[in-house]
């Protein structure tokens, strides 16, 4: 059954008619038309459709429409705003952190959501949190320099920057 | 830098808003559709173009590729090459600009649409800097002397008197008379054909190659602007979701699909073998699919893990004689010691992070199709065959493509959605779900090695007797200097070999080389053992290539010059090979937990000469990331498979590497610009097994003779030992 779903993308109110048990990554991606958050695994075990709700990285292909309800969510296409780039986006660019460039929006999501618990973590802690989101192309090194990168240039702005 | 768009592009890798109607064009019609400026055609010499391109295209006999120097001053390269990660959209941008004397940042790249660009037989086995690289050099040199003719009539200057810079030509002592390409150009359109091959910049005057430059393409890629096939939207477009058999060979008996056929919006067809669901929603497709209650006859497969081994040695056809010198019962009297053993390499996936995806839209009798393809050629010709329409009348566009690694020189996703929207009379888009990758992929082949060989009383190798069985050919020559030797090649590896697999095989990022090289370079190691020298020691002195060594000895350096006898306790590996002219040497540092049988890559240095280096960024991103990829063939990659079943589904069982693997990754890139610049997507990824497999015997003490080195393995060795 159809149901009308409120939330709010990239700082915009957005409402979706579907039914709720559909994953967010699906609506995003055909619904909404965006398409920077990618379909990787469909299980939760890649990372490609990492999205934020609420602050906090998320899964989209494992996210249900109905928790997002009242909710703000971010994707790739809504983290510099201004035409701009994002530290965050400026340091992958900077480092060459991504080289086919699909895993990429889920990982400075990742990377973002992580940032905004903790602005300055550690090699460890960035390594730790981007466990669950995979690079076939393999620029695990140059991810971590970017974050650590982009924590610096950030200084402590994150709140902000959101 | 902008990336290439222009108004006779339709969503191509950088996305448009505008739908178009180019399809694939003759020169004339290119030269219609390219608008004012000066073309040059060329020809590209990779042997598999000009010969493929001698079939199948409709101007045989011209050159292959084009540029243009646009009147607005902006240069555009045309090529059929696809940029899938490993970086020819910058490098290649980088040789044009060189050579022309252009700024980066004016430098298009129109890459793998078959309407704009001309043949090319695919994007594979590092060939595109190499092959592609040079000819285009070359026209971009044609076009430089074209500008400075009409130059030297517009300024009054003799031609030898004028040089070329940002884009513009001046008098070299009064750089203050000077007239831009534009001006030149003006509204001219001017077409040359490349046929004498005028001289390049000699390496010496070299500006942006050899410059650390930042990938082109990185702005779209971080901002999801970047356009993957999955991501075309257009007017009534469906979602396809295809029924798949549970096991390869079980033919399908029945189908129910009244279910499916009952969720709102669905539309189920029906085919032959070719059962799909679409919906205007692609979740909603998937769901409804798994409605449909089919029925299938079981694959007449009864391999598994445990019995493909004997099963491709019994089935193996006539060898291939790959090299043969010497004599190997003259080279066996000479041995004082002799080693002989096995090895054997199981079937891995290529797992690309963007799943085999097409989109095809037809009107009357053309048909348009956005595909994650290595080869939007040979896709366009399946695609005619498949609708029954001239060739000509099929454009493929290859956007942005989420990994290859050979993967994708295939791809039965783009038949599957041209039939779809042939029998649905919609746009249709098929994207394979992870599951569906993991079934459909032509896996690296399997493969079994049989090396034996033997030492005179000085520790030189005297005889190697090499035979390798559905591994392909290459890489499977010693790189060492053995005075009696022959390598046999029982069966390839591609696409197309004997029918002996239980499923697809191809080309896996370095075909062949991977598991030839762990084969040989174990083997190798082995030798030094029973020479009682240290690994370094032995290859430097069986080697006699000189440039070899001087690899070897870069990477040394870098490393430490500490390799003692193994086994040291310390985990100290190394592996060297030539891939196609790129000389490698690698040399790490590894970790076994003996009680978990887990294996830890901590510190990788890798030496490499690759000719001449355009791009230092991107030659060193390529290095890392096959390093990083690589440790998954070594340690877990292994697909499992019963009965024409493929066991691993996802990522959860077929584990590939994540950041808790990461080592520490030194590169040095061998200096040699005297050479042309040679391939670098795969050199590295090819002594990856071998390297850590010496680590772990100089670790622990035990051999490893099967790829992936899994903890249960390397128990089960230990265990042996014991």
């Amino acid at each position: 059954m159809d149901k009308t779903i409120l939330f709010k993308l990239n700082g915009k109110d957005v409402s979706v008619e579907s039914p709720p048990e559909r994953m967010l990554l699906w609506a995003l991606r055909t619904d909404l038309g965006h398409t920077g958050t990618k379909y990787g695994c469909g299980e939760g075990f890649c990372g490609a459709c990492t999205v934020l709700v609420d602050g906090k990285a998320v899964f989209s292909c494992q996210y249900p429409l109905s928790k997002v309800e009242g909710k703000s969510v971010l994707t790739i296409e809504g983290l510099a705003g201004g035409g701009g780039l994002h530290p965050l986006q400026q340091a992958f660019v900077d480092h060459g952190a991504l080289q086919c460039g699909y895993c990429t929006p889920g990982m400075i999501l990742r990377a973002y959501g992580l940032l905004l618990e903790k602005p300055n973590p550690t090699e460890a802690e960035i390594a730790d949190a981007l466990e669950g989101n995979i690079c076939r192309c393999g620029s695990y090194n140059r991810v971590i320099a970017a974050v650590q990168t982009a924590a610096k240039a950030m200084k402590g702005a994150i709140h902000e920057a959101r | 830098m902008k990336p290439a768009k222009n108004k006779d592009d339709e969503y191509t890798m950088f996305g448009t808003d505008g739908p178009g109607a180019g399809f694939h064009l003759g020169r004339r019609e290119f030269l219609k559709l390219a608008g004012g400026g000066l073309i040059v055609f060329f020809a590209v010499g990779d042997g598999l173009t000009l010969q493929e391109g001698a079939r199948g295209v409709d101007y045989p006999d011209d050159p292959n590729a084009y540029l243009k120097v646009g009147p607005d001053g902006r240069v555009t390269c045309f090529t059929g090459k696809i940029e899938m990660g490993q970086g020819i959209i910058t490098s290649l941008a980088m040789m044009l600009a060189e050579e022309l004397d252009v700024p980066l940042e004016v430098v298009d790249m129109v890459m793998g649409d078959t309407a704009l660009c001309p043949y090319d037989s695919g994007t594979f086995g590092s060939r595109s800097t190499k092959y592609f690289g040079p000819p285009m050099r070359q026209a971009a040199a044609e076009a430089r002397g074209v500008l400075v003719r009409l130059a030297a009539a517009r300024l009054g200057a003799a031609e030898e008197a004028l040089a070329t810079k940002d884009g513009a030509v001046f008098i070299a002592k009064t750089p203050s008379k000077k007239v831009s390409y534009t001006e030149l150009i003006g509204g001219k359109k001017i077409e040359v054909r490349l046929e004498q091959k005028p001289p390049i910049k000699p390496y010496a005057k070299h500006a942006v190659s050899g410059r650390p430059t930042p990938r082109i393409d990185g702005r779209a890629k971080v901002t999801g602007q970047a356009k993957f096939a999955g991501d075309i939207r257009l007017p009534g477009l469906l979602y396809a979701s295809v029924l798949r058999p549970p096991a390869h060979g079980a033919k399908l008996k029945s189908a129910d699909t009244s279910a499916a056929e009952k969720v709102p919006g669905a539309r189920v067809v029906r085919d032959g073998d070719l059962v799909a669901v679409l919906h205007e929603r692609p979740d909603v497709a998937a769901e409804a699919l798994t409605l449909v209650v089919a029925e299938f006859e079981p694959s007449d497969s009864n391999l598994d893990n445990t019995t493909i081994f004997a099963h491709l040695k019994k089935a193996a056809p006539r060898a291939e004689v790959v090299v043969e010198a010497g004599n190997l019962d003259e080279g066996a009297k000479l041995a004082v010691k002799t080693v002989e053993r096995s090895y054997f390499a199981h079937y891995v996936a290529h797992a690309p992070s963007e799943p085999h995806t097409a989109v095809v839209r037809i009107e009357g009798d053309r048909a348009t199709v956005w595909a994650s393809t290595q080869s939007p050629f040979r896709a366009q010709g399946e695609v005619a065959k498949t609708l029954g329409i001239p060739t000509a009348n099929v454009r493929v566009i290859a956007p942005f493509v989420g990994c290859g690694f050979g993967g994708k020189n295939q791809g039965g996703q783009i038949v599957e959605a041209a039939r779809l929207a042939k029998l649905t009379g919609k746009p249709v888009q098929v994207a394979w779900k992870r599951k569906e990758e993991f079934f459909n992929d032509t896996f690296r082949p399997a493969a079994v090695y049989d090396v034996r060989s033997g030492l005179n009383a000085d520790n030189r190798i005297v005889f190697w007797d090499y035979k390798n069985y559905h591994a392909g050919s290459r890489s499977s020559q010693p790189v060492y200097d053995i005075p009696h030797k022959r390598v046999l090649s029982f069966g390839g590896g591609g696409t197309g070999a004997v029918p002996v697999h239980p499923f697809g095989t191809g080309a896996w990022r370095g075909p062949g080389s991977n598991t030839n090289i762990f084969a040989s370079e174990s083997h190798i190691d082995i030798l030094a053992e029973t020479a009682g020298m240290d690994p370094l020691e032995f290859r430097i002195k069986n080697l006699a290539d000189a440039r070899m060594k001087k690899v070897v000895g870069s990477a040394a350096d870098k490393f430490g010059r500490t390799f003692a006898k193994a086994p040291s306790g310390r985990g100290y590996g190394i592996a060297i090979t030539d891939y196609l002219g790129t000389y490698v040497a690698m040399m790490a540092e590894v970790e076994v937990d003996k009680d978990k049988g887990t294996v830890r890559v901590l510190r990788v240095v890798c030496a490499q000469d690759t000719g001449e280096v355009i791009n230092p960024e991107g030659v060193r991103m390529q290095i890392e990331g096959c390093i990083t990829m690589g440790l998954g063939y070594c340690l877990t990659e292994e697909i499992r498979f019963k009965d024409g079943r493929v066991l691993d589904e996802n990522f959860d069982t077929y584990e590939i590497p994540r950041f808790s693997w990461r080592p520490k990754i030194e590169v040095v890139l061998v200096d040699n610009p005297g050479m042309a610049p040679q391939g670098c997507g795969e050199p590295a990824i090819t002594v990856m097994g071998a390297v850590v497999a010496n680590g772990i015997y100089d670790a622990i003490g035990v051999r490893m003779h099967t790829l992936p080195m899994t903890a249960a393995r390397i128990l089960e060795a230990l265990a042996g030992k014991r």
